[in-house]
């Protein structure tokens, strides 16, 4: 084995690995807005923000407002020779809840819905506190863990580009109208793009460790 | 470039936040994520995702995604084509969508990973980044091809105009929305520090 070899005893606080490709990294304080990387693949390590926490919060609120406006107002509405339906959010997960696809019908909800939500709640738990300079509230790694985890299948910038592909699809056949809920959704896609831009993991991670 | 990395120096990095813990810790103080150092067996669950995801890829392309029936006339709609029926509509930007999210971004994830699955350990390879970036364009692009299944979904609850024009799911949507997530699930299994560290100078 080649490298210093760090006794049993020695603090190790000071030091990041690269979470993508092991290097080792001293973590020094940065001024704000400066972003360190990692020497050898490039990943962000670290991208400490003068109130970035604030306007993460203040971004996941937005979201779960316009989401839970995009759950109760109609979605969209089709009409061909005088037959007209209404579709919500709920009821585009709900058109596989018949039979053997039930499953999918749970599936498209928790992606499209539910971990949006949930994430957005989970992130103004961990940083409300973190943002006026208190300490973490419980449980909050959990929290954040969560949010990490969970990121991949919060799906719902790809529903809108389905339902912009669903709406050509129709386009033949009926006359489709946006209901306010599409709007919502297309302005909470943005909010999500805005968040997740705003402020690096280890600087999230460093101040729920900080007791 | 020869960069020391935690595992060099007998330690362990967590993946999830950063911080570098003693060998014998088994999980991260900070963040309460798993450690483990990097090894190879990770790429079994690599694999195992994969197969299940190309099993359930299958019969995705081969049963029907959509049923229409207009004016009692019905007509079964499998991915393909579905795609090659909007191209015939002239609908061509939506007709490459649908066609880049449900048969090329599947398939290439399917090559991507099993390409940076059988290259670790590859001694002769210069630097990692490339495979890197692979990995990081998987793990980006692959959510997209659940697009399909958000368009089945959509068409299904809005076009129920009785006798006129009605939608329904076929069971492809099903097999289809497996197959995504296994794919998923087998590029988010790959430990990325392994494209550095191969298998051979693990054993060391
Ligand atoms: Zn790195
Ligand atoms: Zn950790």
């Amino acid at each position: 084995m080649t490298g210093p070899v760090f006794q049993q005893d020695q603090d190790l606080s000071g030091l990041i690995a690269c979470p993508r490709c092991d290097v080792l990294h001293r973590a020094e304080e940065l001024a704000d807005g400066q972003r360190a990387r990692c020497a050898r693949c490039g990943t962000v390590l670290m991208w400490p923000r003068e109130g970035a926490f604030l306007h993460v919060v203040a971004f996941s609120f937005t979201g779960m407002i316009l989401m839970i406006g995009a759950i109760f107002f109609p979605f969209l509405e089709i009409a061909a020779r005088g037959l007209s339906h209404k579709s919500s959010i709920f009821g585009v997960a709900m058109a596989f809840s018949d039979g053997f696809l039930a499953p999918l019908a749970f599936a498209v909800l928790t992606m499209i819905v539910a971990l949006p939500i949930f994430r957005f709640a989970a992130l103004i738990y961990t940083l409300w506190p973190l943002a006026n300079g208190r300490p973490a509230y419980r449980h909050a790694a959990t929290a954040f863990r969560l949010v990490q985890e969970l990121q991949p299948w919060a799906m719902a910038e790809i529903f809108i580009i389905g339902t912009a592909v669903a709406l050509v699809k129709i386009g033949g056949l009926a006359t489709v109208s946006l209901g306010p809920a599409f709007w919502a959704f297309c302005v909470l896609i943005i909010v999500i793009a805005l968040k997740n831009s705003f402020v690096s993991d280890w600087t999230i991670w460093k101040a729920i460790g900080q007791k | 470039m020869n960069a020391l990395t935690a595992t060099d120096a007998g330690l362990v990095g967590c993946t999830r936040c950063g911080l570098v813990w003693h060998q014998d810790e088994s999980h991260c103080g900070r963040c309460g994520a798993h450690l483990h150092v990097v090894n190879s067996h990770g790429l079994q669950a690599v694999w195992a995702w994969w197969i299940a995801g190309l099993v359930f890829y299958i019969p995705a392309n081969l049963l029907p995604m959509l049923v229409t029936t207009t004016l009692g006339h019905a007509q079964k709609n499998t991915i393909v084509g579905g795609a090659i029926e909007l191209w015939k509509h002239h609908n061509y930007g939506v007709a490459l969508i649908v066609f880049g999210a449900s048969i090329m971004i599947p398939i290439g994830k399917f090559i991507a990973v099993a390409y940076l699955a059988i290259t670790v350990g590859n001694e002769n390879r210069r630097g990692g980044a490339p495979h890197l970036h692979m990995l990081e364009v998987v793990e980006f692009i692959g959510r997209w091809s659940m697009i399909d299944v958000f368009v089945v979904a959509i068409l299904s609850a809005l076009v129920q105009l009785g006798f006129v024009a009605s939608i329904h799911p076929g069971p492809a949507a099903a097999s289809f929305a497996l197959s995504v997530a296994f794919t998923m699930l087998s590029a988010q299994s790959f430990d990325p520090r392994l494209i550095w560290r191969g298998i051979n100078r693990e054993k060391r």
